[in-house]
């Protein structure tokens, strides 16, 4: 059985303008010590995807529907008393912002020991050599002078050195990273990642990393959901994604990218703009911005299926396999070329 | 400093330089007090930095946050009164000018700001926004200036029927459209584009740079273009400048820099930059920088890098701060213990050969 089991996952605001469908029928699951990357631009559901899975959307103006089971137990109908004994214990998130994810007038020990006495029953001397023995393991440098430091005098690296090991602290089976790097520099990103790869292995988490940084999804992940317009149109292991994409939308995503190995004069763009989500477009949501656009697409959305090459490659998209692979390869290649 | 005034010579020679900036600190008190304030500290924020730039050429300039770059890029504009230092644009002193007479060269120089939320106002219409800079520069009749924002809202690739709109009628990416119009509409000769892209998306990223490098050809532009991302910088860039601290690590044209890096700062950042293709992300080891950056209030000794560098040698780097060494076509690094080839690994960077370095030029 799968670790967590997500099916056909739809979660929908109210908002004063109409309803908005944030998330519109994702299906992925994830396994016991693997890393599924889920990327997409701003807007496309990823973050939402997480937060109904782990219960933390707004009950006033939320409605979900669908399937989040975590080892066999749906976690969409569970009671919020459930759902506490579940969060922070067996499953546990980092956020994307570690400026404004901790709590400023407590200091960060504080905040560790009652993130383990909240699931716990131990006293606050076993908690506090718990809280300092994670410090240590993510790297923070004289860790017994600085467990009584208050957030504001960590730097943002620091910060979320403490989140991860908050997130940590528990043993969970399943770690959240919602952007966990963006907001930091590429030495300290660089450091951030190392060091979830290594308490990975130690620990034998799975993780879900959601980012829209498709460099970081190549080094993390085993598996990558690209999500568009709140929806999934690729989901494919990692190599697969990266030498064998088969969506206009990946493609797009992966000519529009600078790269530091490869000589390119003018990035590909995709035209236009992600579209609203009050109301999407009809149809392939991606049709109004695909240069290869057929009447079909205009009409009807084509559903997640495996590739015909490959069962395990899903993809949602009405180009013959044949179009498919060439204009893929033809990407692959082109980027490949200064790579030597 | 001595490669300073060797490449300044040279660039006289040339006489194409746009813009000369000559040894420029700006340093930020920290006060005590609230009557009689005392300065107690202060914020080395940008320390002795020099660069020229030619027409038409785009400098890139890329750090982590904390290294000077943004403000530097305010002293340039002089949106921030260096507190020492020269900066010449056309051959003319610009640092000491007053507010009446720097009026004029603001035309020739504008900026375009990084976050495209704050940077427009949100109670003015967009024909207004890109509009003002004429009005303040008197050029034109308000039957001119219209026509005028309309044909720019064409060239950065906005519908001109949007002219009466306000600025939360548009997605991020338009908004940095009308940024970059605002910059453009005094034909200006340079613009300072202070990480212009890093809050986009990528397709949308995308967008932009492709405008900012048509706009270069079409108007011949000059960028000084900060960014903290390495692939965009190497995009969009001729030369690059590292910076670590305030200070300049590093500049050399861009495939030099992305090629052979010498100082070992460069070689850890690239190497931490993540690759989108798994074989060569995975393969290649990355060089991790230990520790955050220190503090610009008190800067380590000597070199400021030298806390966190892998070659550190102790009694040398700590002690003597490294001159920028020439490596030949105006690629200078600052560094005792520069690499000697690319790529390396962190334990190879560590294990120092024996090199042939050329020595400083003295002055």
């Amino acid at each position: 059985m799968a670790l967590l089991e997500v099916k056909d996952l739809r979660t929908s605001f109210r908002t004063e303008d109409g309803i908005v469908k944030a998330v519109d029928g994702v299906t992925f699951s994830v396994e016991k010590g693997q890393t599924l990357g889920i990327v997409g631009e701003s807007g496309s559901g990823k973050s939402v995807t997480c937060l109904t899975i782990m219960g933390l959307n707004s009950r006033k103006s939320a409605i979900s529907s669908g399937e989040a089971l975590w080892k066999g137990k749906d976690l969409l109908t569970a009671k919020p008393s459930e759902l506490r004994g579940i969060r922070g214990d067996e499953m546990s998130m980092i956020f994307q912002d570690p400026m404004t994810s901790l709590n400023p007038v407590h200091t960060i020990g504080k905040q560790l020991v009652e993130a383990v006495q909240l699931h716990r029953d131990v006293t606050t001397r076993v908690a506090k050599a718990r809280a300092l023995e994670l410090l240590k393991a993510v790297g923070i440098p004289k860790a017994e002078g600085r467990i009584d430091d208050y957030p504001h005098q960590f730097s943002g690296g620091m910060r979320q050195r403490v989140m991860i090991a908050m997130a940590l602290i528990n043993d969970p089976d399943l770690l959240i990273a919602d952007e966990p790097t963006t907001a930091l520099d590429v030495t300290t990103q660089a450091q951030i990642l190392n060091l979830m790869k290594r308490l990975q292995e130690e620990f034998g988490s799975a993780i879900i990393m959601i980012t829209h940084d498709l460099g970081v999804v190549a080094e993390v992940a085993d598996d990558v959901v690209v999500m568009y317009a709140a929806e999934v149109v690729e989901h494919a292991k990692v190599s697969d994604l990266f030498n064998r994409p088969q969506h206009p939308y990946t493609w797009g995503l992966m000519g529009s990218l600078p790269r530091l190995e490869v000589d390119t004069d003018r990035l590909v763009q995709i035209p236009g703009q992600p579209p609203s989500l009050l109301r999407p477009p009809n149809g392939c949501r991606f049709h109004p911005r695909c240069p290869y656009v057929m009447n079909v697409c205009r009409t009807e959305n084509p559903p997640l299926a495996a590739s015909e090459r490959d069962a395990t490659h899903l993809q949602a998209c009405h180009l013959d396999q044949e179009t498919k692979d060439r204009e893929g390869s033809k990407l692959v290649e082109a980027t490949l070329a200064g790579a030597g | 400093m001595a490669t300073a005034q060797e490449e300044r010579q040279e660039m006289e020679v040339r006489g194409d330089e746009l813009l000369v900036v000559d040894g420029v600190k700006k340093y930020f008190p920290i006060t005590r007090g609230i009557i009689f304030q005392k300065a107690i500290a202060q914020v080395q924020a940008v320390d002795g930095v020099s660069f020229t730039l030619r027409k038409g050429e785009t400098l890139g300039i890329v750090g982590e946050s904390g290294c000077g770059k943004s403000t530097l890029a305010r002293c340039i504009v002089r949106l921030l009164d260096s507190t020492e230092g020269r900066i010449m644009f056309e051959g003319r002193d610009i640092t000491k000018l007053s507010r009446v007479a720097m009026r004029p060269i603001r035309r020739e120089m504008t900026m375009i700001f990084q976050d495209p939320y704050a940077s427009l106002n949100p109670r003015k219409r967009v024909g207004f926004i890109i509009g003002e800079p004429l009005e303040v520069h008197k050029l034109g009749t308000p039957a001119e200036v219209k026509t005028r924002v309309q044909e720019l809202l064409e060239v950065v690739g906005l519908n001109p029927e949007h002219y009466n709109r306000f600025p939360h009628e548009f997605s991020g990416g338009q908004r940095q459209r009308i940024g970059v119009a605002r910059a453009l509409a005094v034909n200006p000769k340079l613009i300072v584009c202070d990480e212009p892209v890093s809050a986009l998306d990528v397709s949308v990223q995308a967008q932009i740079l492709n405008l900012l490098k048509d706009l270069q050809d079409d108007f011949g532009l000059t960028y000084v273009f900060i960014a903290h991302d390495l692939n965009v910088v190497r995009h969009i860039s001729d030369r690059v400048m590292v910076m670590y601290l305030g200070q300049v690590s590093e500049v050399a044209s861009r495939d030099q820099l992305y090629k052979e890096p010498k100082h070992p700062y460069t070689g850890a950042l690239l190497s931490a930059v993540p690759i989108p293709n798994p074989e060569l992300g995975r393969q290649r080891e990355s060089i991790v920088l230990e520790g955050d950056v220190p503090s610009p209030v008190n800067p380590p000794s000597a070199c400021r890098f030298h806390p966190r560098c892998p070659r550190f040698v102790e009694g040398h780097c700590d002690v003597e701060e490294p001159p920028l060494y020439p490596f030949g076509e105006g690629h200078v690094a600052k560094c005792h213990y520069p690499l000697e080839r690319w790529p390396m690994t962190a334990a190879e960077m560590r294990r120092r050969e024996a090199t042939t370095r050329e020595e400083p030029v003295q002055a």
